[in-house]
C-alpha cells in the first residue's frame, strides 16, 4: 500500500451530507476491470445533467478544483454498501483525502487498505473549511497526518483518525504481509477452536463433498 | 467472577487471535461467502499467485448479476460477472451455489436456509447487508474488497472492537406491523448515521416476539442505521429454525451445539455503550418519502416541510429530496402515486414476506406492474407448493426466480428513468434501482397494498380479516 504522511493541494469543497456509495459510483459501472481506471466514475450522476453533461456550478466541475487531491464533505460520507469501488473513485482521480465530520465504518476500512485518508473533523471545522476563501478559490490545503492537522491559508483544524489506521498509512503496511507474520498463533488458534467449537465447522450434506 | 459480558464480546473473545498494542485483532472467520462482485477481491489473489487458504469455509452465491426473468436477455458483460465467480470458484475448489443450483438465491437468503449461518459464527460477506445473518446470533459484517482478498487468502481479519449498543424494543407489535417498520421506524427516529462504530443487539420481548424471518429483516437494515453488525441472542424460536438445516450440525452435535449457544446471551450485568428502548407497540406502518432510510414517516403523515426543518442543512436536504423525488411538501404520503412495486431482495423475500403480500393481493388486482422475486428458489418452491405464485399471478403481478434483482439493478433489471417504485427493499438512494429511480421502502404488505391501489397505502384496512 503507498503511505501516506501528508499532502499540499487543492481541495474540492463539495460540501454535501450523506454521500452513499451509489452516488460515488452506481451500481452499473461496477463491472469495469480496475485496471480500466475507475476516475471517470466519480460522482457520475450527481456531477451530470440528465442529457450527460457536466452539471455548471458542482464543485467536482469547477476548473479551481481540477487538481484536488482532497475533499471536503458533510456527515456520513461513504454510508451504505461496502463497494470498495466507492474508494477507486476517489483514488483513480487522485484523490488521498477526505475530510468530513464523519464516515461510513466500511467506506473508511476500505479507503485505509487504498492509502486513501478519511480525516474527521468536527462539524464546525467542516464549516469553517468549506468557507475558507482560500479553499475555496482553489488554494492549496495542507494535510499532516503525523500531526494530524490540516492548514488552508491562515487557518488551522485538527482532525483525528483511528490510532491503527494512522500506522498503517504512515508506515504503507501489507495486511497480508502482516497476517502471515501470526502464522503460528492462527494455527494455534485452530488448533483449539477445533475442541472447543465442534459445532462451528460446516457438515456437507450426505453424498457431496 | 469474571467480568460480565455482552453476546458481541463473547463472540468476538472467541474469535480473537491476537490483539496489537494499538488495539487492532485478528479474528478467525468461520464463514465467507463470496459473490460475483467480489472479483476484485479474487483479482488481488491471483495478483500475488495466492491460494483460497480455506474453501471449505468459503463459499459462492450467485446473486447480484443473476437474471431473475426467465427470459431475460442479459448483457455480455453480466453474463461475464456470473461466469466469472464459477471460474473463480473452480479455480479455488470453493463450493458456488451458482444459476444451475437449485438451492441458489440470495446470500442473505440461501445461508440461513441451508444451515451455513449458526449462532457464535464470524460470518463475513463483501456485502453491507451481511449483517442480516446475525438474526441468529452470528457476528456477521460486511467487508470490502480488499478485506475480501484478506480473508481469502488468510481465513481472518484485521477488526478493533466495536461500541457495544444495545437497542431494546419492548411490547408488542400492532396488527399489519412488521419487523421491516420497526426497522424503518427506528432509522428514521435516530438516524441513519447513528450506529456508526457500532455493534448492536437487539433485545426486548419485541424482538423476542419476531419470527427468525423478522429477525433477519431487522438485523439487514443495521447498516441503513450505521451498523456494520446488528444481532439477537439466539433464543428458542432460533434452535428450532436451526434443526435439521442441511449443512448445520445435526443429532447430538446439534444437542451440543445448542448447550454452546445458550452461553452466549449478554450477561444479565453487562454494560453497553448505548442502551436505548423504544415501544415497539408504538410503531405505525412506516414508509420512506426521500432519498436516505431516514427520510421516513408513518403513513399517515405528510412529506415535511422544509420551512420548518430543525436546522439549514436538513432544511436544504429534504428540499433535495422533495425535488429528486417529484413530492410536494405538505402533501399525504398516500396521495404519492406509483408507477410499479418490487418485491424481494435480501431484506424481504422469505416466506413469510411473501405470505404477507399474498395475503393482501388474494382476491384483488394489481393496478401497476409488478415483479415478485423470492429470495431463494428454495423459497420459490415453497411459495407455489403454498399456492402463493397463483396469488401474484392472478393480481397481475410477475412470479420471479431468485437474486438481487430490481434491488440493485445490476442484473438489468430496472426502474426506469423518472418511474417511482413501491420496494421492499433497503435503499432508496437516488438511482439505486436504476438511473433516475425514485424508490419508497416500505413492507411486503404495504407493497402490496400499494400495488392494489396504485399509490402509497396503509396496509392495515386491507389485512382486515385475513391472515399474513
Amino acid at each position: 500500500m503507498t503511505p501516506f504522511t501528508s499532502l499540499e493541494a487543492p481541495a474540492c469543497p463539495l460540501g454535501l451530507a450523506n454521500v452513499d456509495t451509489d452516488q460515488l459510483i452506481p451500481a452499473r459501472f461496477m463491472q469495469t476491470p480496475r485496471a480500466e481506471g475507475y476516475g471517470k466514475f466519480l460522482l457520475h450522476d450527481l456531477r451530470r445533467d440528465e442529457a450527460g453533461a457536466p452539471k455548471t456550478g458542482f464543485p467536482l466541475n469547477d476548473p479551481r478544483y481540477a487538481g484536488a487531491r482532497a475533499m471536503i464533505a458533510r456527515k456520513n460520507f461513504g454510508c451504505g454498501s461496502s463497494r470498495e469501488a466507492a474508494v477507486y473513485v476517489l483514488v483513480d482521480s487522485g484523490y488521498r483525502c477526505v475530510i468530513a465530520p464523519s464516515f461510513g465504518d466500511i467506506f473508511s476500512s476500505n479507503a485505509i487498505k487504498n492509502g486513501l485518508l478519511p480525516a474527521i473533523v468536527s462539524e464546525a471545522d467542516a464549516d469553517a473549511l468549506l468557507a475558507n476563501a482560500s479553499i475555496v478559490a482553489g488554494g492549496a490545503l495542507r494535510v499532516d497526518l503525523a500531526e494530524q492537522t490540516i492548514v488552508a491559508g491562515n487557518l488551522v483544524v485538527p482532525f483525528t483518525v483511528r490510532t491503527d489506521w494512522k500506522q498503517r498509512l504512515l508506515n504503507g503496511w501489507d495486511d497480508v504481509d502482516l497476517t502471515k507474520s501470526f502464522a503460528r498463533d492462527i494455527a494455534a488458534f485452530v488448533a483449539a477452536d477445533a475442541k472447543l467449537r465442534p459445532w462451528a465447522r460446516p457438515v456437507a450434506p450426505d453424498g457431496e463433498n | 467472577m469474571a467480568t460480565p459480558r455482552t453476546i458481541i464480546d463473547k463472540i468476538w473473545d472467541a474469535h480473537a487471535i491476537v490483539t496489537r498494542v494499538d488495539g487492532d485483532t485478528l479474528l478467525w472467520i468461520d464463514r465467507h461467502f463470496v459473490h460475483e462482485g467480489s472479483h476484485h477481491g479474487f483479482g488481488q489473489v491471483a495478483a500475488r499467485g495466492a491460494r483460497v487458504e480455506r474453501p471449505d469455509l468459503t463459499f459462492g452465491v450467485a446473486d447480484h448479476y443473476a437474471p431473475t426473468r426467465p427470459n431475460a436477455v442479459q448483457s455480455p458483460e453480466v453474463r461475464a460477472m456470473v461466469a466469472k465467480l464459477d471460474a473463480n470458484t473452480r479455480t479455488h475448489g470453493v463450493r458456488n451455489f451458482g444459476i444451475g443450483d437449485p438451492r441458489r438465491g440470495i446470500a442473505h437468503v440461501v445461508a440461513p436456509e441451508l444451515g451455513l449461518t449458526l449462532p457464535g459464527l464470524a460470518i463475513v460477506c463483501g456485502d453491507s447487508h451481511t449483517s442480516t445473518h446475525g438474526a441468529l446470533g452470528a457476528y456477521a459484517f460486511g467487508i470490502g474488497a480488499s478485506e475480501v482478498a484478506h480473508v481469502l487468502m488468510t481465513q481472518t481479519i484485521w477488526q478493533s472492537r466495536p461500541r457495544r449498543m444495545r437497542i431494546r424494543v419492548d411490547g408488542a407489535l400492532t396488527p399489519g406491523v412488521a419487523a421491516k417498520d420497526m426497522a424503518l421506524a427506528l432509522i428514521e427516529r435516530l438516524g441513519a448515521g447513528y450506529a456508526r462504530g457500532c455493534a448492536i443487539e437487539y433485545a426486548g420481548s419485541a424482538i423476542r416476539g419476531l419470527s427468525i424471518e423478522g429477525r433477519l429483516t431487522l438485523c439487514n437494515l443495521s447498516i441503513e442505521l450505521g451498523s456494520r453488525l446488528g444481532l439477537v441472542a439466539p433464543d428458542e424460536t432460533t434452535f428450532a429454525y436451526l434443526r435439521d438445516r442441511p449443512f448445520g450440525p445435526g443429532g447430538a452435535a446439534f444437542e451440543a451445539a445448542v448447550a454452546n449457544w445458550r452461553e452466549l446471551a449478554s450477561d444479565d450485568e453487562a454494560a453497553f455503550d448505548v442502551d436505548i428502548a423504544i415501544d415497539g407497540a408504538a410503531i405505525p406502518p412506516t414508509v420512506t418519502w426521500g432519498v436516505n432510510p431516514e427520510q421516513a414517516a408513518p403513513i399517515t403523515a405528510t412529506v415535511p416541510d422544509p420551512d420548518r426543518a430543525p436546522d439549514p442543512l436538513k432544511a436544504e436536504a429534504w428540499r433535495d429530496a422533495i425535488d429528486y423525488m417529484g413530492l410536494r411538501a405538505g402533501m399525504k404520503l398516500t396521495e404519492i402515486r406509483v408507477d410499479r412495486v418490487f418485491i424481494g431482495s435480501c431484506t424481504n423475500s422469505r416466506i413469510e414476506d411473501l405470505r404477507a403480500a399474498a395475503a393482501v393481493l388474494t382476491g384483488r388486482k394489481a393496478v401497476v406492474p409488478g415483479l415478485v422475486s423470492p429470495g431463494s428458489m428454495t423459497v420459490k418452491r415453497r411459495a407455489e407448493a403454498e399456492g402463493l405464485d397463483r396469488v401474484f399471478i392472478d393480481a397481475g403481478l410477475e412470479w420471479a426466480d431468485a437474486g438481487c434483482s430490481m434491488c440493485v439493478g445490476m442484473n438489468g433489471e430496472e426502474v426506469p428513468p423518472g418511474e417511482r417504485c413501491a420496494s421492499t427493499t433497503n435503499r432508496n438512494f437516488k438511482g439505486r434501482q436504476g438511473k433516475g429511480s425514485r424508490t419508497h421502502l416500505m413492507s411486503p404488505a404495504m407493497a402490496a397494498a400499494a400495488a392494489v391501489t396504485g399509490h402509497l397505502t396503509d396496509a392495515r384496512p386491507l389485512l382486515a380479516g385475513r391472515r399474513p
